[in-house]
């Protein structure tokens, strides 16, 4: 890394502000913490519903990331190094979910992909349900992680600027030689990074899911839809199950930051 | 370091997204001085008829406005066991209610008002040609019903035991309203949930009566909240709820009297 600019200090009074801020944001963690029930810790942990939860959730969200890097990796370079009518348009567009609300995600895959929607009827001539299975939870957690991908890998292609493409070029390289050799090992932190906020968002989904994939146990039924559930007759139960999607996004955190600085 | 900037749009954004997270409205409207509010906090399926009472008992109370706050029981009892301003708490089941008495702050003792039963719902025109509680484990039905966490689903399992036949759900809501949504869409072929929500969801579902539905009748129970500041006006509401003008409306909905 380059020399560090040297320091311009902040002024004292910045302190206060900021210090509220991330007491406001850490507050509700210890709270957490201090109302897990430690003794049934690791009974609630093991119990079937739970692991089937995590089980699931990890597995369709890893599979929702591969989607978002498949089509976002595309996308991120088709709106940040090529330039078309409507592209700010459609840009603002694809990352609609971004701001929205995920049960409007939710109900929009429904009238999509449900059994009377969009597409729904040529899924069904070819004996495909997507409603109420594993699927449709990938879907819903692609549809809302999508642009944090899509956002994060954009910007890094952007401050990379084209310099090196351009030099590649100028030496003969094709585009996709230079697609795979120059411009994605450039922006690979941020492609790492926006992989895992998208994990992470996939992680929490729970809107478009509940309204579009059902809930049931070991097939649509995540760790946050088991959480809500949990809530209804053993409050402590979802404390203990909340405690444990706290660990993980620390850890997924842990890992982008490790990523960050090694890359 | 400029790379690190290209991450704080997402997680900004990641901030707005993951904010609208469920978040009970809680504290009642602040009195505006000259009236008074009446804070009646009841459950999901009493939304239509609690209304309408809610206008009859202003009508008859001047300068009295009534607040109300519907969700499922089990989140209103657990606002009320949290202190939240509730005058008057009308539960869909006797368990939620229990909760509260249990905690010394149901005021003159809860009293039944209603009861529902469970009934087949299905989409407009009956897709999938259910007519009985036995068609529900045909292949290929998807059937939606309540999470036996929850007060509907533990009907459902009681009615389902009535009835000798296991089911076997696509999937297991937390909430009725959210099975009726699932049929109401077409997304289900079937789902289990109240007389009430068959009457209020109109020409988009069709009931179909169950005679093992008796094996599991909900009994609703309203009771004013103690420590209420507006405790006779909350037993004023209570009594209209009991009264022929409560009950017609109830019956009007669909609720059988309680039992």
């Amino acid at each position: 890394m380059a020399a560090a600019p040297s320091r311009v200090g902040v002024p004292t009074w910045i302190f206060v502000p900021a210090v509220a801020g991330a007491v406001f944001v850490l507050l509700p963690l210890a709270a957490i913490v201090l109302r897990t029930p430690w003794g049934r810790f690791l009974d609630l942990l093991v119990s079937p519903a739970s692991t089937e939860a995590l089980l699931l959730s990890l597995r369709t969200s890893g599979t929702s990331t591969l989607l978002c890097i498949l089509f976002g990796v595309p996308m991120a370079v088709v709106l940040a190094r090529t330039s078309f009518r409507g592209q700010g348009i459609l840009r603002s567009l694809v990352l609609l979910p971004l701001v929205l609300p995920p049960v409007v995600g939710g109900i929009a895959l429904l009238y999509t992909f449900g059994r009377r929607g969009l597409l729904g009827e040529a899924f069904e001539v070819l004996g495909v349900q997507i409603a109420f299975s594993t699927t449709a939870v990938v879907l819903a957690q692609t549809f809302v992680a999508l642009p944090f991908l899509v956002v994060s890998l954009e910007g890094s292609l952007r401050s990379a600027g084209q310099r090196y493409e351009v030099v590649a070029a100028t030496l003969g390289a094709s585009p996709t030689t230079v697609f795979r050799r120059v411009t994605l090992p450039l922006v690979l932190p941020g492609l790492v990074s926006g992989a895992v906020l998208a994990f992470a968002r996939s992680l929490g989904e729970f809107g478009a899911t509940i309204t579009f994939a059902g809930s049931l146990q070991g097939v649509t039924r995540t760790l946050p839809l088991e959480i809500y559930l949990r809530r209804e007759t053993d409050a402590q139960a979802a404390v203990a199950l909340s405690l444990v999607l706290v660990m993980v996004a620390i850890l997924v955190i842990g890992f982008a930051r490790q990523g960050r600085t090694s890359l | 370091m400029r790379r690190r900037l290209s991450v704080a749009p997402a997680a900004l954004a990641l901030a707005v997204a993951s904010g609208c997270a469920v978040g009970p409205g809680g504290g009642a409207a602040a009195d505006d001085g000259a009236g008074t509010t009446l804070t009646v906090y009841a459950a999901a399926s009493l939304t239509a008829t609690f209304e309408q009472i809610g206008q009859e008992f202003e009508a008859t109370h001047d300068g009295v406005e009534v607040t109300l706050s519907f969700a499922g029981s089990s989140d209103l009892a657990a606002q009320i066991q949290e202190g939240a301003p509730a005058d008057v708490f009308a539960s869909a089941d006797e368990a939620n209610m229990a909760k509260v008495a249990d905690d010394g702050l149901a005021g003159a003792g809860p009293v039944a008002f209603a009861s529902n039963t469970l009934e087949i719902a299905v989409p407009a025109g009956n897709p999938a040609g259910i007519e009985d509680l036995d068609d529900l484990t045909g292949d290929g039905v998807n059937l939606v019903v309540c999470a036996p966490e929850v007060p509907c689903g533990a009907a459902t399992q009681e009615v389902a035991a009535a009835g000798g036949v296991a089911l076997a759900p696509v999937s297991e809501e937390r909430s009725v309203t959210d099975v009726l949504a699932k049929v109401t869409t077409g997304e289900a072929d079937a789902g289990l949930v109240y007389v009430t929500d068959v009457a209020g969801a109109g020409a988009a579902v069709e009931g179909i009566e169950l005679p093992e539905s008796s094996s599991a009748v909900n009994v609703y129970p309203i009771a004013p909240v103690a420590g209420s500041t507006h405790a006779d006006l909350a037993q004023e509401f209570v009594d209209l709820v009991l009264a022929e003008t409560g009950q017609s409306l109830l019956r009007d909905a669909g609720f059988a009297p309680a039992p």
